[in-house]
């Protein structure tokens, strides 16, 4: 706030405040994420419950476009509009700039000044090194608008390499065994294939169906997967000692059955509590996560010291009271649609 | 500790037997002396360190975290130790990660009132996993599933040597087993047995589940007795040491001291440990009243007195005679009982037979007494010697026939390892009448064997098909008066169990049919079971899951 005049004239909420379709921005006109169609939006990443179709003119990075359309088809808005990392884009005088979120291949922040007042929108993020996407990078805000997927002390991820070794060591131990991999189809499922080259594993990966289009997209930006092969054929090979990757649902489902004694692995922050790997029958837990654990929210948070933060989905409760032993005005804004099954 | 904890880890989530062997086998032979070491004897109950109450290991959380977030953090997660080990915000620069080994030497050498400060120190300087081992060994009880017979078994593949080798000398070790392993890696003699009264391994029979089993066994060159229904045990009395174990191996003696203290012999005895009235058996729920009790009191012990009927003599003084056949044995072990005159230590009669015909009969049709409360036949054949472990064809047990029950399934849930993906744990249930006259489904068990493979992709598809609300891996299944898959369930026997809704809990249950032609309405009503049950409290009583 540069003029003390303008805080009794403007609030935060004129900028930007939750309505029913997500968070609206009045003076810009156009929706972050939202959750129906709407006539202008802006969309922070991939994943199905921010980016769905059928809005008017859609704003993102040519990566969350290009997934956008690999997942609803072509024709999934009206109006495209690609904008590059860092380059403010004016909608109706309010600047909309969108910043590497770290979450996912063309994932953003959004952040938007007016007036002198500016929110950054952290859509799904996490911190630490990611080798499909572009790294996170903080910026300063009045209003820092979190998820919470994570919101409780209890979730400290471990270092990606030590949970990929878990993987090859169980490899090891069991030749004989397929070793079907649940992890989400965008993001997490490219994410831990190029994790599994950079720990030195060469072999073919096999895939579910559901993610040959997504794998495609992600090597045509440059991402390297390596030896990758369908683990849907009806081949007949049971393939003992092989790594499939398949969506979450896939790896208790009747199609695991084809596969050679099956070990169940499932890639996802909620492995990190037992009982989640319990329920769903999981042998291996491994415990990888796009979205920030409780260590890079905080810091986050208490890098930017934003005047307020809002918190928009996920576990609330805790980041809320941890803003409050800290000293920074917090509040929930309950925004309904997001799930985060990608966890 | 790290090493462990992995290892803990990974027997926390493997179901199968198979898969456990491999991870355990797999850490032995990768990590070291005396870590190892350590890691065996806690997972075979030898290490007991039982050293940090719930109490205080949630000072200890108090004093570092905010309350608040520690009541979501453990609402969140359910369970103290994980929350603990979870949520534990290590102090940077701690000190290095302690070693299995000097976990337990310092709590060995430690006083109660040092343990807070220690189990501080460590938690500091672990990991995520580390800290949940390390609670999980300081609260004693690692529960991952892994017996002491598994964990001999990874020994056994370990140094490539029989299973029963590493039976026979175990109870003459002590943790970290560093004789042991020197020997199972080559470097090193075999070490000796001797120990003490120590424990020797039991022998234990096979199942026999038909009559057809036997068609091509010879009758003349088996012996049969009654397989009495108490708890099987091992009196061992050498050189005034006395001590009564399970067949497992673990010291019950303080459980019953009457039974100690009338060890009026000199060798080992193998029997069954019963309450007797006057030379007469009593229900096992008699013996029930006996059992995990930290303390006896003397009302308890007069009013349900315990004595021992003896099956085999292995030592007699110190003359080892598990290599004679059991011919011998069991002569030796009639004049040996007669001997004693001991109110309390009886003889397991014979019972002679011409052919497997008046064998089965026998079984199905028991005398007056005693023998109608046994659990079936035990056969030995005449020639064998005492042989550790569960050898291929010289016992057979026998059991008696089991119930049968026409039960509804209700839930199903998913299977693991080769069954994952399908529909293969069963709940079913029988009919109750209900206060206002309807008839409703209570739960009576839970099934997940005795199907083929073929029926087992029928069963999975019916549940897919009928489907009617999902929670997790659980699925409920339409089951009404008009519509039902009717299971026939055969079981060994029921317990009284306040657990249960119904009140009664079975004794392994297993899918003995699949009815797919029985209405539903028709199956069986929970009266029926409450009446095999006031049976069996009278006779043939129900066992515990685990004796001891
Ligand atoms: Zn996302
Ligand atoms: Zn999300």
């Amino acid at each position: 706030m540069p003029f003390p005049w303008s805080r009794s004239a403007l609030k935060f909420s004129d900028l930007l405040r939750p309505a029913e379709a997500g968070l609206y921005c009045p003076p810009g006109d156009f929706y972050i994420d939202p959750v129906t169609p709407v006539a202008r939006a802006v969309i922070t990443h991939g994943h199905g419950d921010h980016a769905r179709s059928g809005h008017g003119t859609v704003l993102a990075t040519a990566e969350t476009l290009a997934i956008m359309a690999t997942r609803y088809g072509a024709d999934f808005a009206a109006t495209q509009e690609a904008a590059p990392y860092g380059a403010p884009v004016m909608r109706d005088g309010v600047s909309v700039t969108l910043r590497p979120a770290g979450h996912i291949l063309g994932s953003a922040q959004c952040a938007l000044t007016w007036k002198g007042m500016s929110i950054v929108v952290s859509g799904d993020y996490k911190r630490r090194r990611d080798p499909t996407c572009r790294q996170f990078e903080q910026v300063a805000c009045d209003v820092f608008v979190s998820e919470a997927t994570f919101g409780l002390p209890v979730f400290r991820h471990p270092p990606d390499n030590e949970e990929v070794e878990k993987l090859l060591i169980s490899l090891r131990q069991f030749p004989e065994r397929t070793h079907l991999v649940g992890a989400y189809a965008l993001g997490k499922a490219q994410r831990l294939i190029v994790l599994l080259r950079e720990a030195g594993y060469g072999e073919t990966i096999y895939v579910h169906g559901a993610m040959t289009n997504l794998n495609a997209l992600y090597e045509s930006f440059g991402v390297a997967l390596g030896p990758l092969a369908s683990g849907t054929s009806d081949s007949g090979d049971k393939l003992p000692g092989k790594i499939v990757i398949a969506p979450p649902s896939a790896i208790a489902d009747r199609w695991a059955r084809r596969f050679a004694d099956p070990l169940p692995v499932f890639a996802s922050g909620w492995m990190r509590v037992r009982a989640r790997a319990r329920q769903r029958g999981i042998e291996l837990p491994l415990i990888l996560s796009d979205h920030g654990d409780w260590e890079e929210l905080t810091t986050t948070i208490s890098g930017i010291r934003p005047q307020e933060l809002w918190v928009t989905h996920g576990n609330e409760d805790a980041l809320l009271r941890w803003a409050q032993l800290n000293g920074i005005e917090a509040k929930a804004l309950k925004l309904v649609g997001y799930e985060d099954e990608e966890a | 500790m790290r090493a462990f904890a992995h290892l803990l880890d990974r027997l926390s989530f493997t179901p199968g037997r198979n898969a456990k062997l491999v991870l355990l086998t797999d850490y032995l032979a990768h990590v070291p002396d005396p870590e190892r070491g350590w890691a065996m004897a806690s997972l075979t109950g030898d290490l007991s360190l039982d050293a940090a109450k719930p109490a205080m290991i949630r000072k200890a959380v108090e004093a570092r975290v905010d309350p608040q977030l520690f009541s979501l953090s453990y609402d969140f997660v359910g369970d103290l130790a994980e929350t603990v080990a979870l949520i534990w915000d290590p102090k940077p620069g701690a000190n290095a990660e302690p070693q299995l080994p000097e976990v337990v030497d310092t709590l060995r050498a430690a006083s109660r009132r040092e343990v807070p400060q220690l189990l501080e120190r460590w938690l500091d300087a672990l990991d995520a996993d580390g800290r949940w081992a390390l609670l999980k060994l300081l609260s004693g009880g690692l529960r991952v599933g892994v017996s002491a017979r598994l964990a001999k078994q990874a020994l056994a593949q370990l140094g490539n040597v029989p299973l029963a080798d590493i039976e026979d000398l175990w109870h003459g070790q002590t943790p970290p087993y560093e004789d042991l392993f020197a020997w199972l890696s080559g470097r090193g003699e075999k070490p000796s047995a001797d120990a003490p009264a120590r424990f020797r391994p039991v022998m234990l029979a096979q199942a026999l589940d038909a009559p057809g089993d036997f068609s091509k066994l010879n009758a003349a060159e088996y012996a049969a007795e009654w397989k009495w229904d108490g708890i099987r045990v091992q009196a061992v009395n050498e050189g005034g040491e006395k001590r009564l174990y399970s067949r497992t191996g673990d010291d019950i003696g303080k459980s019953f001291p009457d039974v100690l203290e009338a060890l009026n012999f000199e060798g080992v005895l193998d029997g069954e440990l019963l309450v007797l009235q006057t030379g007469s058996i009593a229900s096992f729920g008699d013996l029930q009243q006996r059992l995990n009790r930290k303390t006896t009191d003397a009302a308890l012990m007069r009013k349900f007195p315990v004595g021992i009927r003896a099956y085999d003599l292995l030592l007699e003084g110190d003359q080892d005679l598990r290599r004679l056949p059991f011919t011998d044995r069991r002569q030796r072990l009639e004049a040996f009982i007669a001997r004693l005159n001991n109110p309390r230590i009886d003889l397991s009669p014979l019972q002679s037979f011409e052919s497997w015909e008046e064998l089965t009969a026998l079984r199905a049709h028991p005398p007056e007494g005693d023998a109608q409360k046994a659990e079936g036949l035990m056969l030995k054949r005449r020639d064998s010697i005492y042989e550790a472990g569960r050898p291929k064809g010289p016992w057979f047990k026998w059991k008696r026939d089991p119930h049968l029950v026409d039960a509804v399934l209700m839930y199903a849930q998913r299977g693991h390892g080769k069954r994952s993906g399908f529909y293969s744990d069963y709940t079913f249930g029988v009919w109750r009448d209900e206060k206002d006259g309807s008839r409703s489904l209570t739960p009576v068990g839970k099934a997940y064997f005795g199907f083929t493979d073929e029926e087992l992709t029928r069963l999975d598809k019916f549940v897919r098909d009928n489907t009617v609300e999902r929670f997790g891996p659980v699925r409920s299944v339409r089951a009404d008066q008009d519509f039902g898959l009717v299971l026939e369930i055969a079981f060994e026997g029921l317990l009284r169990s306040a657990r249960h809704k119904s009140g009664v809990a079975m004794r392994f249950p297993r899918v003995h049919r699949i009815r797919w032609d029985k209405p539903s309405r028709e199956a069986d009503e929970l009266v029926t079971l409450e009446k095999i049950l006031d049976k069996e409290l009278a006779g043939r009583g129900p066992k515990p899951e685990t004796p001891l």
